[in-house]
């Protein structure tokens, strides 16, 4: 029998697969891809989550579980595991899904993105075998010149490899989708953040080779020494540039969920994309927050790095905390929700976990996340917060409320259309969100006041047994660890349902039918119907979100006042110059 | 699904902007520009600031300082492990370095008055955390960093290390003694 050359063109061109239920279009390489860095990811937030419950159990004062030196590598090994290897795994299958499903088109490289993964997979068991051996209990951030195992660097080193070669397969992806014309007029906006993060990912994932790779010689002896004040510097322009990696990823998620959920339309492009750009071209530079307090920095430096003169990036996050809620709002008033200022948000589909872990993760972001985030990146306030349980109170509401909730209920999203299973246990799913955004909201909260009352972060024992020098935190210090403590325990069972229930799906999950790959080419992605040109004769007031808005108030209101009762706090402190 | 598809308008730009939008972006970016003003206002009007003065330096030479300052104001010894305390004369320039796992020496200041307060480490970074007060600053090793103090409530206060230094970080733990 003869074939002819279409016919073999075809069968070993790019098979793709649409979703009926979704009408989402799956790339099989893209998908296989997706699914494996995404499983990764869920076994790396297995694994922190293990990690949590020791350090939560042994910071909690009347508990103080582990040893010492157990706990601080236990530690090193929470922040590695979840604040890098669950988070940017996961963030790999959203620039997979970004670019190649939305987008309709083949994934670029596929055995390259492969060759990421494998990277990726190597480099965190590298790294994690360095601390389990016990000589790299240094910490996420391994400040020189305390010396870590030279694999402990080696492995992140290759770990970030593996993502870079993600972020080049992601734009060239973009690339190909533009050539061969798979979709019409610009890239749809949650693509647009992808892209935001990708960029940001890139320069991040630069300054952490200009840090590590000299780090990592200097660990096997071929650099005699590395200045700690340049070390801190660019280290942060990995550590906190990294931070708005995941901030542009979970608020295209946000977006993505307004969509899915509501078909909310951004309220306007021109102002979301705006607030995506303004992400790149200011938040990326973040590494001052971390140096408020260092000598060899000037106090312009500290200002004008802290802030760019006018905290752009803070007003990008406030921009779309207002447009994510409000093209919410503004779909459900023209379902015919238009009662009131709030009856949009009371009939919300609060049962739906991709709902309601997006709204949490939206709400504990901002008002937890966002006002404590800006108040301890003032030059002078960081003086009273620097280093203190605030920190890590501070960024479990951003990185763990915000983005790992949001993460989570895009993956109850994805469990059925992706994985293509129905969800078990679909009352654990409903609650899951609840039991995990407000238990680590109160963590979040809790360690901000252990911070405000002095205690250390990273710090085994706030009793100071064993110290030739003693030192008594208040009764209410101590109170506050324990109950940030127990949360952290609710917490880690809240993420534990999660892996119960994904795991579970995709083991056991009822298959859903989905039609096989073909390899026919997926119709080209049409502009979004034009909606109403104005949002007249929706809300009150010619507001069209005027709920939003009185949120948002609401918002700037708790904002104002908690800066300015930080600044009387300081004010109360000895005086300095 | 709309975000998930490219935008209606040929060029996006020229979507109108909401009102809602406009309103809260021009609220936003007035506060936005209020708390970078607050920074600069601080330094003029407000009391506690770092003064931007540091040398660079070395173990060897800071510890000398160090002990030169001991010699010449030591008043006693606290502790089993008899660190030696200190009461420099006030508007002197006063030593204390952070190591593995001591703040060194003890420091007795006088209410009120103002001393130039030299930090540094002498082997890892560490974190010059004073309690009750709650001041927070970063030691880092081959930095003399310098800050002008003025106690201005007396009792016990403690440095407790807060930048993590290896396994006895939580034994780290210092004394600022400020008298009447």
């Amino acid at each position: 029998m003869t074939v002819t050359a279409t016919e073999v063109s075809r069968a070993s061109g790019p098979l793709f697969r649409t979703c009926p239920k979704t009408g989402l279009v799956y790339h099989k390489s893209a998908e296989t891809l997706m699914k494996v860095n995404a499983v990764a990811a869920v076994v790396a937030l297995l694994v922190g989550g293990v990690l949590a419950l020791l350090v939560a159990l042994t910071r909690w004062p009347a508990v103080h579980l582990l040893p010492a030196d157990t706990f601080y590598q236990v530690l090193t090994a929470h922040g590695i595991d979840m604040l890098i290897i669950w988070v940017i795994f996961f963030e790999v299958a959203v620039l997979y899904f970004a670019s190649s499903t939305l987008l309709r088109c083949r994934l670029a490289t596929p055995r390259i993105a492969w060759l990421a993964f494998a990277l990726m997979v190597l480099g965190a068991v590298i790294n994690n075998v360095a601390i389990l051996n016990g000589d790299s209990s240094v910490m996420m951030t391994s400040y020189v010149p305390m010396p870590a195992n030279p694999n402990f660097y080696l492995g992140l080193i290759l770990f970030a490899v593996g993502a870079l070669l993600a972020c080049f397969i992601f734009l060239g992806t973009l690339v190909i989708a533009k050539a061969e014309r798979t979709y019409e007029g610009s890239i749809p906006l949650v693509t647009f953040g992808a892209l935001t993060a990708c960029i940001i990912a890139i320069f991040t994932i630069a300054s952490g080779a200009i840090v590590l790779i000299p780090t990592w010689l200097w660990s096997i002896g071929y650099i005699s020494d590395i200045d700690p004040l340049m070390y801190r510097l660019v280290w942060w322009a990995l550590g906190h540039s990294s931070q708005q990696i995941n901030v542009s990823a979970h608020v295209a998620i946000w977006y993505a969920i307004a969509a899915i959920v509501f078909g909310a339309k951004p309220l306007s492009e021109k102002v979301s994309r705006g607030a995506f750009l303004l992400y790149i071209l200011f938040l990326q530079l973040a590494s001052a927050h971390h140096l408020l307090v260092d000598p060899g920095v000037s106090s312009e430096w500290k200002i004008f790095n802290t802030s760019y003169a006018m905290y752009l990036a803070v007003l990008a996050s406030m921009i779309h905390g207002l447009t994510v809620p409000g093209s919410i709002e503004v779909a459900q008033r023209e379902k015919g929700f238009n009662k009131g200022l709030f009856e949009w948000i009371r009939k919300a589909p609060w049962s739906n976990p991709v709902f309601s872990g997006m709204f949490l993760s939206l709400i504990g972001f901002g008002f937890l996340g966002g006002i404590s985030g800006v108040v301890m990146g003032t030059e002078q306030i960081n003086l009273i917060i620097h280093n203190t349980m605030y920190v890590p109170g501070h960024f479990h509401a951003t990185v763990v409320v915000g983005t790992t909730l949001a993460f989570m209920a895009i993956t109850y999203f994805l469990v059925p259309t992706l994985f293509k299973r129905e969800l078990i246990l679909p009352s654990w799913a409903k609650w899951q969100p609840y039991v995990f955004g407000i238990s680590m909201s109160v963590v979040s909260l809790a360690l901000m006041g252990a911070g405000t009352l002095g205690v250390s972060r990273r710090h085994w024992d706030m009793a100071f047994t064993d110290a030739a020098i003693g030192y008594d935190y208040s009764a209410s210090a101590y109170m506050l660890m324990g109950v940030g403590s127990f949360a952290g325990v609710v917490a880690v069972i809240g993420g534990a349902m999660f892996v119960v229930v994904v795991v579970g799906s995709l083991l056991f999950g009822k298959r859903v039918d989905a039609p096989a790959h073909s390899a026919e080419r997926p119709p080209m992605l049409r502009r979004a119907e034009p909606g109403k040109a104005d949002h007249s004769g929706l809300g009150v007031a010619g507001f069209s979100a005027p709920g939003t808005f009185v949120f948002a108030l609401t918002f700037l209101t708790i904002f104002v006042v908690y800066y300015f009762l930080n600044w009387k706090y300081l004010a109360s402190v000895w005086p300095m110059s | 699904m709309s975000t998930l598809s490219p935008p209606a308008q040929k060029v996006w730009w020229k979507q109108p902007v909401d009102r809602v939008e406009v309103v809260w972006i021009a609220i936003a970016l007035t506060w936005s520009i209020i708390m970078f003003i607050m920074m600069p206002l601080w330094h003029v009007y407000g009391k506690q600031n770092l003064s931007n003065e540091a040398y660079r330096t070395t173990p060897e030479a800071y510890m000398e300082k160090t002990e030169a300052m001991v010699a010449d104001y030591q008043v006693r010894t606290e502790t089993d492990m008899a660190i030696p305390v200190v009461q420099p004369p006030p508007g002197s320039d006063v030593y204390m370095f952070g190591r593995l796992w001591q703040w060194y020496p003890i420091l007795e200041l006088k209410k009120g008055e103002t001393y130039r307060l030299h930090l540094s480490s002498l082997d890892w970074q560490h974190g010059f955390s004073l309690q009750p007060q709650n001041i927070n600053l970063q030691v880092i090793p081959g930095y003399d960093m310098v800050v002008t103090i003025t106690p201005d409530t007396s009792g016990e206060f403690t440095v407790v290390c807060n930048e993590y230094c290896g396994i006895g970080h939580h034994e780290m733990v210092g004394k600022i003694h400020v008298v009447e």
